[in-house]
């Protein structure tokens, strides 16, 4: 994100605290389909992670007041749909299951063979990013795709600066074995 | 044990290692962008591992890019709650800062670039006008240099301003000498600069006739070798 649109999410931020309609209107138009992205990859449901954005978004329209700007804006969503989606996986009660289908993909499911067999690196890895972990889910996400600093992340996820560059470390270790038993070796680790 | 931690310490990721993915998503700040550059530079290992991670990097932007967009009905169900919330009054206690912006940010471009302008033309009539009232209660006159082969150049200082001179006194003047001299002509020594002395004449102004006849005079001293009237 450049420094001028953060500069002008803090505007937006400003009026939507005075009850700006129309400023929370382009405020979602720019960020709601990456907090939508965070919140499926969070959640795994699209229904689920639809509902969270309203979610989100009203809880911005409330608390715009209290937003000081100590972060950039995008951060600052993307901290509160981590909140709403936890919270809703909580709601939902199945996180365990969650967790059961999570360590069932990484026991290197058909699917990444099928797509190795077909020569196809590519889609192995998305499955294997699929088959991560919640947790290494989403600090693979915020880095890679959201495109948080160490510091940014840090805030988002509530772990101290060091614990973010271990565990995407550990994150991307896990990955390459679940790429290894699916038969692509890459020369790392 | 030892064997074990030993082992363990082999598999600790390096600092620059842990550092990569951010290298490869460019959010790193410029200092460590160049440490990890040089550490890929010189070790082919690195170098191995961050490729494997620009791959990483390519396939999650592809993953989340192709999870597609919320329907509508999200935005609809969104405004609907904003519409149910209680009707917000302005805060009295927003900063002034943000009003400031907030002012700012409503304004078009044309409309700011007006403003400039307008603003621009009040500082200059301003500026015109603090310059005709110095002008007008200004007590002393300049008088700017001219070639004048009849009389000094010299500026006035105002209605009070006493004649000076620079002077340079024999070599072989005494200080008791200087003294007297300076007591003798109710002068004193307001600044020295290479052997040359600066002198004021008592405290009040003199004719022009005055002050050439008190060089001529002072000129014709024993202890004094120069002496030329001075502004």
């Amino acid at each position: 994100m450049s420094a001028t649109q953060a500069a002008s999410d803090d505007v937006l931020i400003a009026r939507i605290a005075q009850g700006d309609r129309l400023a929370m209107q382009v405020l979602y138009g720019r960020h709601h389909v990456r907090v939508f992205r965070f919140g499926v990859r969070l959640v795994r449901d699209e229904q689920v992670a639809e509902d969270l954005i309203s979610e989100v978004f009203l809880e911005v329209w409330r608390q715009a007041g209290k937003f000081e700007g100590r972060s950039a804006v995008s951060t600052w969503l993307l901290a509160i749909t981590r909140f709403k989606a936890l919270s809703a996986l909580r709601r939902r009660k199945d996180v365990e299951l969650d967790d059961e289908a999570a360590n069932a993909i990484e026991d290197a499911s058909d699917d990444p063979e099928v797509a190795v067999q077909k020569k196809d690196t590519s889609q192995a890895l998305r499955k294997c990013l699929t088959g991560l972990s919640p947790e290494h889910r989403e600090i693979v996400d915020l880095v890679y795709y959201h495109e948080k600093s160490v510091e940014e992340v840090a805030e988002i996820v509530g772990i101290p600066e060091n614990t973010v560059k271990t565990r995407l470390f550990y994150a991307r270790k896990k990955l390459a074995e679940l790429l290894k038993a699916a038969g692509v070796e890459r020369g790392w680790p | 044990m030892m064997a074990m931690s030993k082992k363990m310490l082999e598999h600790e990721p390096s600092e620059i290692e842990l550092l990569l993915p951010w290298h490869a998503a460019g959010t790193l700040n410029p200092r460590d962008a160049r440490c990890v550059e040089e550490a890929l530079a010189r070790d082919p290992a690195l170098a191995r591992q961050y490729a494997a991670i620009q791959e990483e990097y390519a396939e999650t932007i592809g993953l989340n890019e192709s999870l597609g967009a919320p329907s509508a009905r999200a935005m609809q169900k969104l405004f609907a709650a904003i519409d149910a919330e209680p009707a917000r009054k302005p805060s009295a206690s927003r900063n002034l800062s943000a009003r400031i912006t907030g002012f700012f940010a409503g304004l078009s471009p044309r409309t700011l670039a007006w403003a400039g302008s307008l603003g621009a033309l009040v500082l200059l009539l301003q500026a015109g006008v603090i310059g005709a009232v110095l002008v007008k209660n200004q007590p002393a006159a300049f008088q700017t240099a001219s070639l004048s082969t009849n009389e000094p150049i010299t500026r006035a200082l105002g209605p009070e301003a006493p004649p000076r001179a620079l002077v340079r006194f024999a070599p072989d003047a005494r200080v008791a000498d200087i003294t007297a001299l300076l007591d003798s002509y109710q002068a004193s020594i307001v600044d020295t600069r290479g052997g040359l002395f600066r002198l004021q004449f008592g405290n009040k102004a003199m004719p022009k006739d005055e002050v050439a006849s008190l060089m001529s005079k002072l000129q014709g001293e024993k202890i004094v070798s120069l002496a030329v009237a001075t502004p």
